[in-house]
């Protein structure tokens, strides 16, 4: 009995040993980092004069009254539900188109993936000079149809949705990659069954490719999401944010508190507001849509 | 009526010439088997009748109807693949009237079909669970039942059997057949395994490098074998085939052999069966190897430097290194042209 006891016992002490630098490491960059967040949106801004002292659910209040915090959570909003479907649903046809056999396969492939490989910065900056008003590339195809110029990134109505599609652009290539190796671990076979049945494209894609890309698709769309609250290098080059806040995305809204405006416990609070609502999507996304997909 | 006619059929893959000059008719009900080896063509000719490979050159027949050109679809076939191709997120019962949801089939008759095919597969308990929750012989069952809810006249099967364990194998063997009977279906069979083939047939096309070596009942294909390709294929132990030289005619007691003249090259075909062990006469040899198979015993001895089995019935008291006198009737001999493998009549009035 007693030797059993201690064969457990060392178990125990083995696993935890095992998973202990893993535990280590996302306790230090992940559970820590939320928690001191938490406990520091609690507190008043301190500067070298007047040292933070703690105000409660101050800051909460101040979030609930403050428009610019619900008009750039309204711009992130509305920038998710376009980017998300849009470059998921552009990643698979270009998926499928490329899984066929067609001239110039490789080529089609490497223009499709091409500007996932660009850092942000240097996309940003290219397509600063196609949003560019009378001489950028949008302009000038404008101009040879006799249209009007337009300050693509200066007009309120406008820059936010100049930013959608540059992120469409380049965020569908990088989900084609995961969509094109999911359509070829899928069996010819299933696809000639398909054929000898009498399901044509559409009822065959409707029926048995899209159901067997569902786990693609909840890992694309997490990456999708996750991507939209956390992707704001563009912002910096093109818009700052502007005009008047109207491209403005959550995250750019707290690394103007933290590092322009100094308020980090400001910035504190909207963290622990982004997370909140990430934490809110994924679960969503894990229980509601996990249950419906086939897994082999 | 043949249902099924293949008319001067060739395919290539680039350069390399996968079917010479495929000539072939499957009646109605009949059931086909093609039958060779790995990379002969068999598949790719199954594949040319569903529809899902275009032959280069030559016409494919379904009802009479010139089918060449059309897609898979129209040619009201079904297809049992050798994976089974079951779709794996669909249940059973979804798998099964997969096709006819495709063609819009009413509500009503799908059940009706599904029922019917449930009932005649044994799967009727097994509707709501999806195909990774199944048996090998179960899943097997599924891909049959697609076949059959789809009421067609023709029924291609590639390799269907050669993903089960043997003793499944056999049962799911009699079982197509007996389907196949009872719903009287057009069925075409590819399979490499010549057991399969002669259980199963109702006619055998033996094909050998994407030419056809031999159609015909298994009866034929085994008594009076076409080629020397064919007698070596077809049986189990293989066809002996010898190589007739001045050595082996100087052993062999000319009574056992066929009266042409052996100057011109010829091959000696004569079944491991037709042997027999004899105290008197017959043609000295060395045992080489005995293997007891419980009901028979396998003997392969050497004359020279030829290597002939034979089988026996029950168990034999000879041992490697014994001395064996052999025998056989001269009429089991198959004699075979060595230029061109092509069987040589050696008896007068025998007719294939």
């Amino acid at each position: 009995m007693k030797s059993t006891f201690q064969l457990r016992y060392w178990n125990h002490i083995n696993g935890w040993l095992l998973v202990l630098p893993a535990v280590f490491m996302i306790g230090l960059f992940t559970h820590y980092p939320i928690g001191a967040n938490i406990f520091h949106s609690l507190f008043s801004m301190g500067t070298v004069t007047r040292p933070e002292v703690f105000t409660g659910l101050e800051n909460y209040r101040y979030l609930m009254d403050d428009d610019i915090f619900w008009k750039v959570l309204k711009n992130n909003l509305v920038y998710s539900m376009c980017t998300v479907p849009a470059s998921i649903s552009i990643a698979l046809g270009m998926a499928l188109l490329i899984n066929r056999n067609i001239k110039g396969r490789s080529l089609v492939r490497m223009s499709f993936f091409t500007p996932t490989v660009l850092p942000m910065i240097a996309v940003a900056n290219i397509w600063l000079f196609f949003y560019t008003p009378e001489y950028g590339l949008f302009d000038q195809v404008f101009a040879f149809f006799g249209g009007d110029s337009h300050n693509w990134l200066g007009n309120p109505n406008s820059a936010l949705y100049c930013l959608i599609v540059m992120v469409i652009w380049k965020e569908a290539g990088f989900f084609m990659v995961f969509y094109l190796a999911a359509l070829q671990q899928l069996s010819p076979e299933l696809k000639e069954a398909g054929l000898v049945e009498g399901s044509g494209g559409w009822y065959y894609f409707r029926r048995v490719t899209f159901p067997l890309l569902m786990p693609t698709t909840l890992f694309v769309m997490v990456n999708a999401v996750i991507n939209s609250f956390k992707l704001v290098d563009h912002l910096i080059i093109m818009t700052k944010g502007g005009p008047d806040n109207a491209s403005s995305l959550l995250l750019y809204y707290i690394y103007e508190n933290a590092f322009s405006f100094w308020d980090t416990s400001y910035a504190a609070t909207l963290t622990v507001v982004l997370v909140f609502i990430l934490a809110i999507i994924t679960i969503i996304q894990f229980t509601v849509v996990e249950k419906r997909i086939h897994y082999r | 009526m043949s249902i099924i006619s293949l008319k001067n059929i060739y395919k290539s893959w680039g350069d390399t010439e996968v079917l010479k000059n495929i000539n072939f008719e499957c009646e109605d009900g009949e059931l086909l088997v093609l039958l060779g080896p790995s990379g002969c063509g068999k598949s790719t000719t199954l594949r040319l009748i569903a529809g899902l490979e275009i032959p280069t050159s030559g016409i494919v027949e379904i009802g009479g109807k010139d089918v060449s050109d059309l897609p898979p679809v129209k040619r009201h076939i079904s297809m049992v693949f050798q994976n089974y191709a079951l779709f794996p997120h669909l249940n059973v019962a979804e798998n099964i009237i997969f096709g006819l949801k495709a063609r819009k089939i009413p509500k009503k008759e799908q059940k009706k079909r599904l029922e019917n095919a449930a009932d005649l597969l044994g799967l009727t308990d097994f509707l709501d669970r999806k195909p990774s929750q199944l048996s090998g012989g179960q899943r097997q069952r599924v891909a049959l039942g697609r076949s059959i809810v789809a009421q067609v006249s023709v029924c291609l099967m590639d390799e269907p059997l050669s993903n089960l364990d043997a003793k499944l194998r056999q049962e799911m063997r009699q079982e197509i057949r007996s389907l196949q009977q009872r719903l009287k279906m057009t069925m075409v069979y590819v399979t490499h395994d010549q057991v399969e083939a002669m259980t199963i047939a109702d006619r055998i096309i033996l094909i050998n490098g994407g030419v056809i070596e031999q159609h015909g009942t298994p009866e034929e294909l085994y008594n009076y074998p076409a080629t020397a390709f064919t007698g070596s294929f077809i049986g189990n132990p293989p066809m002996n085939i010898l190589t007739p030289d001045t050595q082996l005619l100087q052993a062999c007691p000319s009574i056992l052999l066929p009266s042409v003249d052996f100057t011109a090259p010829y091959l000696l075909g004569i079944r491991p069966e037709d042997i027999e062990i004899s105290s008197d006469s017959g043609m000295e040899c060395l045992v080489e190897l005995t293997e007891y198979l419980g009901a028979d015993t396998l003997i392969v001895c050497k004359v020279e430097k030829h290597s002939i089995t034979l089988t026996v019935k029950g168990r034999v008291a000879v041992s490697a290194g014994d001395q064996l006198r052999i025998n056989w009737k001269v009429e089991k001999i198959h004699l075979f042209d060595a230029a061109n493998g092509q069987r040589i009549e050696h008896l007068k009035g025998a007719t294939p």
